[in-house]
């Protein structure tokens, strides 16, 4: 197992008191998988990410454990995490542009990158780094260019190249798609898929809202909502055998190419995630769930119903058991 | 009837300062949006749909051409014509929290408007009036008048800017990438409400870089590339049947649940000599699509000229453009 996060919880300091924003995740990634993490916006997908790599002051762990290749990943002590960043965890930030200086080029970018990460052969490196600029079909010119002076996919592929450019363990790709056209999104997509095959990475966590680029490039996907796992299984049983209610309506407010508005109405999910400030106990999807029933008020377990398939949901957990 | 023509609009805009020359945003388009129909105007970054958006909402002055509404060249408009423009032609763009003044409650978006056009209307009309237009985009006024713009959802704020133009007597709606930044679940609200709102009459521009959504909704589709129109027809011939390989190139490339992308690994890749030297292999992942490379890998990479490809006219209604 490459990486165990074991009932993991965030909570950012407020002065209205502590937000949880992840609330008791649990999940593993195999060497080798990339696993997508998907929900709205808010759920607390790119908190789990970012917790992973690096706790701004405003966020502490308040419980829970990550390792990573079998051993503890210091998550909750920054100084100690510095080493590992990089080198073993790695982030690709949600916004390319905003992830490169624009007052140094990128050649400096990385020498400073690799400096201040103490590599001594940074030459071996950074022609390690051209063949990558080569494989990906990009020029050795944009090492000496500014970031301003790529366009949106190329800074996005730079991007993924400097953070993958140590062959870290795990690397956590944070809506690296989210603002680029298809064609481009494509490209990026294939990119990490290259990447995690030719072992550049070992695990990948690729966080988005877009269910159809995980459906093509993920291993496995694990749907968050309010702070919590509502479902992880394979890519494939996702797609076509999601059992958690919210899953589903995600997949069906999902309109495909060739559907159109006269021969069938698409439904997107009525109402709004709850607040995360003093969640309502019990399913927090149960205001909205077409399902919903008396036993919902109690938080439902995040229980493996099926090998490699787990939901956190009474009406599953129930027909799973009779 | 059409509503609104834009006929062989150009736009050049002046380079940065390093590159220096002109960027050429958009060549001779033209094309006629009528009542009640949606058009999908789709194209990569770069293809110049936002300023198409611009011109028609006379943000931006085109370089040639003209756009006309009613017959009447936007151009020739006076301030007090621009204003009377605005009553009927309104726009709603991508980011909907920065179409809001952040300190001041949202629904200050109608009293904007109420200060220009309907100064004169009694306070309980106006008051039915945005009930009624809050009603048409599915909100609850409880849910958001009275409200700071942080406090509203995504899909909310979209949606009160869509009632905000529906206040006006508008007939056509420039919709710029409006549902890029919302959730999945509630895009799909968003969506529908277009729908309502076409068959109630309103042509809608609808600009986006979504294949899928452009498909959802439309009555026609035009493809942009480089500013030029390479493909022009109605939906489900434009997607059913595309002719140009850039069209083609694009839907190849929109990832589906069901389907998926045909990944062939790239392959060794040697080693340059010695460091610095150029690298033996070059291979361009785009390349692997099939497609034609598209625009976004700088701007000199096609040469471009002002004169657009030739359209031809593949099955009636449906214009593919010569390859460049």
């Amino acid at each position: 197992m490459s990486v165990t996060v074991a009932n993991l919880s965030v909570a950012y300091r407020s002065h209205r008191g502590d937000v949880t924003a992840v609330d008791g995740v649990s999940l593993t990634i195999a060497d080798g998988e990339i696993m997508g993490l998907a929900g709205e916006s808010g759920c607390g997908k790119s908190t789990l990410g970012n917790a992973l790599i690096y706790l701004d002051p405003r966020m502490k762990v308040t419980e829970g454990k990550v390792a990573l290749d079998g051993r503890d990943l210091p998550i909750a002590d920054s100084k100690a995490m510095r080493p590992l960043r990089m080198t073993e965890v790695s982030l690709v930030p949600q916004y390319a542009l905003n992830a490169l200086t624009p007052t140094r080029k990128i050649r400096r970018l990385v020498t400073d990158l690799l400096k201040s990460h103490g590599v001594q052969d940074r030459d071996e490196v950074l022609t390690e780094m051209k063949r990558r600029i080569a494989l990906i079909g990009l020029t050795d010119d944009v090492l000496g260019k500014y970031s301003f002076e790529l366009s949106g996919g190329m800074r996005q592929r730079v991007t993924i190249l400097m953070s993958t450019l140590l062959n870290p363990s795990l690397l956590i790709a944070d809506e690296v798609t989210s603002a680029l056209d298809v064609s481009t999104q494509r490209a990026v997509g294939e990119m990490l898929l290259e990447f995690r095959d030719r072992g550049y990475v070992k695990s990948v966590i690729a966080i988005t809202h877009d269910l159809s680029i995980l459906a093509q490039i993920a291993d496995s996907i694990a749907i968050m909502y309010a702070g919590r796992l509502a479902e992880k299984a394979s890519t494939e049983t996702i797609v076509n055998k999601a059992l958690h209610p919210y899953t589903q309506a995600l997949i069906a407010s999902l309109p495909e190419v060739g559907v159109r508005h006269d021969q069938t109405t698409l439904t997107g999910i009525p109402g709004r995630p709850p607040s995360l400030v003093n969640p309502p106990a019990g399913c927090r999807f149960r205001d909205r769930c077409p399902f919903a029933v008396a036993k919902c008020a109690e938080t439902p377990p995040f229980e493996e119903i099926s090998p490699g398939h787990q939901v956190a949901c009474w009406k599953v957990t129930k027909e799973a058991s009779k | 009837m059409s509503e609104l023509s834009v006929h062989e609009v150009s736009k050049l805009y002046r380079g940065t300062a390093r590159g220096g020359g002109f960027t050429l945003a958009l060549r001779k388009v033209s094309f006629e949006l009528k009542q009640g129909e949606v058009i999908s105007l789709i194209g990569e970054s770069g293809s110049g749909k936002t300023t198409l958006g611009k011109v028609i909402l006379r943000l931006e002055r085109p370089t040639s051409g003209a756009v006309t509404f009613g017959g009447k060249d936007i151009a020739t408009y006076s301030q007090r014509g621009l204003r009377e423009y605005y009553r009927f032609v309104q726009g709603v763009f991508q980011d909907p929290f920065s179409s809001y003044n952040p300190i001041y409650r949202a629904d200050r978006v109608f009293d904007l408007v109420r200060d220009v056009y309907f100064a004169h209307v009694s306070g309980k009309d106006w008051n039915d009036k945005i009930d009624a237009a809050l009603h048409a985009v599915a909100l609850n006024p409880g849910d958001v008048l009275g409200k700071y713009p942080h406090q509203l959802s995504g899909g909310q704020q979209q949606r009160l800017l869509i009632a905000r133009a529906l206040l006006l007597d508008v007939r056509v709606l420039v919709a710029d990438e409006i549902i890029s930044m919302l959730d999945a679940s509630t895009r799909v609200d968003v969506l529908n409400l277009l729908v309502s709102l076409k068959r109630a009459g309103l042509a809608i521009l609808f600009i986006t870089h979504d294949l899928s959504l452009g498909n959802y909704v439309s009555d026609r589709t035009i493809i942009l590339r480089h500013g030029a129109i390479v493909e022009m027809g109605a939906t489900p011939e434009v997607f059913g049947n595309p002719q140009h390989d850039y069209t083609k190139m694009l839907l190849s490339a929109v990832p589906e649940l069901q389907k998926k992308w045909h990944h062939t690994a790239l392959g060794p890749v040697a080693m340059p000599v010695s460091p610095g030297a150029e690298p033996v292999v070059r291979r361009d992942l785009r390349a692997l699509l099939g497609g034609t490379r598209a625009v976004s890998s700088g701007k000199s990479a096609v040469a471009l000229t002002l004169e657009p490809p030739v359209l031809h006219e593949f099955e009636p209604g449906h214009l593919v453009a010569d390859a460049e």
